[in-house]
């Protein structure tokens, strides 16, 4: 029977990720990181955004592009569901709609990578996923 | 929402909006009693008796990007569904836990789902909230704790996809490993 991964063996990857990590002289920055935040609120979740938010994290990494990924509330779009946030260093955040993973991966390569804007913006009074603002 | 999984990463969305900063999800499962038990413990804001009433509402939400919450309301009815129920408990100040119970053997209880990915996304996605998260089938048990992940990890970034990866795999392994049907 194969061993069974425990903290332990993150122990061991910890070191191996800590000198890849100092390579990328990036960690202490997150300011100057792609960040994306993933809409998952009950409707992100019912229109698959764990599989979007999924494909981001793996794709992101297998092109060797510094992000971060995490998980915002719902924005209000619950029609355009899976939406993502995605935040370029130095631009203003843009929101898309109806990210699945065909969507993802296209914006990953012509926004993120190409800086160009991809079809599916959610536009007009748009401003920032601001989870104060459902706050009474 | 298809699964139980999906009802985790769903509902804790409610206890990080609370502002908790300690998140317990436990799954119980005793196949002597029958039974299946999800537990979301928090420790953010609470809520008052009018508003515990209100979260059952499919129409009602603090929210004021939308007017509908959901997420208690098919939780719920999921429940129901399976010959069990939803219960929640909170105080003011001190935190709320919500309890779905489920005939583990009823034909509409709804599939574990994907458990390991929902997990270390719901670790990694909210790197601000620990997390401690429980799994019980009968007499075995696995608990994964955020605080002693990040412990290990020394300052590398849980959202690491690496780091990502790995608790998916360490999820899924030490489940199947206690015997956990996913």
């Amino acid at each position: 029977m194969a061993k069974v991964k425990t903290l332990e063996d993150l122990k061991k990857m910890r070191d191996q990720l800590q000198s890849r990590l100092t390579l990328r002289e990036k960690s202490d920055h997150p300011e100057r990181m792609v960040q994306i935040k993933v809409s998952m609120a009950t409707c992100g979740i019912a229109s698959g955004a764990k599989e979007t938010m999924n494909y981001l994290i793996e794709e992101l990494d297998n092109r060797s592009i510094d992000a971060v990924v995490t998980q915002t509330g719902c924005m209000g779009y619950c029609h355009s569901e899976p939406t993502i946030e995605v935040h370029i260093p130095g631009f203003d955040p843009v929101v898309y709609g109806h990210v699945d993973t065909k969507k993802a991966d296209e914006i990953i390569t012509k926004h993120i990578i190409g800086g160009e804007l991809v079809d599916g913006i959610i536009p007009v009074s748009y401003t920032t996923a601001n989870e104060d603002d459902n706050e009474n | 929402m298809r699964d139980i999984a999906m009802h985790i990463l769903d509902i804790i969305g409610n206890s990080v909006r609370a502002k908790a900063t300690l998140i317990e999800v436990s799954v119980i499962e005793k196949s002597k009693d029958d039974k299946l038990v999800l537990i979301v413990k928090d420790n953010g804001c609470g809520m008052d008796d009018k508003m515990i009433a209100n979260a059952l509402d499919p129409f009602f939400t603090s929210r004021k990007t939308r007017k509908v919450g959901l997420g208690i309301p098919l939780l719920q009815q999921n429940a129901q569904l399976s010959d069990g129920a939803l219960i929640i408990k909170s105080k003011i100040g001190e935190g709320t836990t919500l309890e779905a119970t489920f005939v583990r053997s009823h034909i509409d209880r709804p599939p574990l789902g994907d458990l390991p990915s929902t997990i270390s996304l719901m670790i990694s996605g909210n790197p601000s909230v620990e997390f401690v998260y429980t799994h019980v089938l009968d007499k075995e048990q696995f608990v994964l704790d955020s605080r002693e992940i990040k412990q290990i990890l020394e300052g590398v970034d849980i959202t690491q996809p690496n780091v990502v990866r790995f608790l998916t795999q360490m999820v899924d392994e030490n489940l199947t490993e206690i015997g956990v049907e996913l």
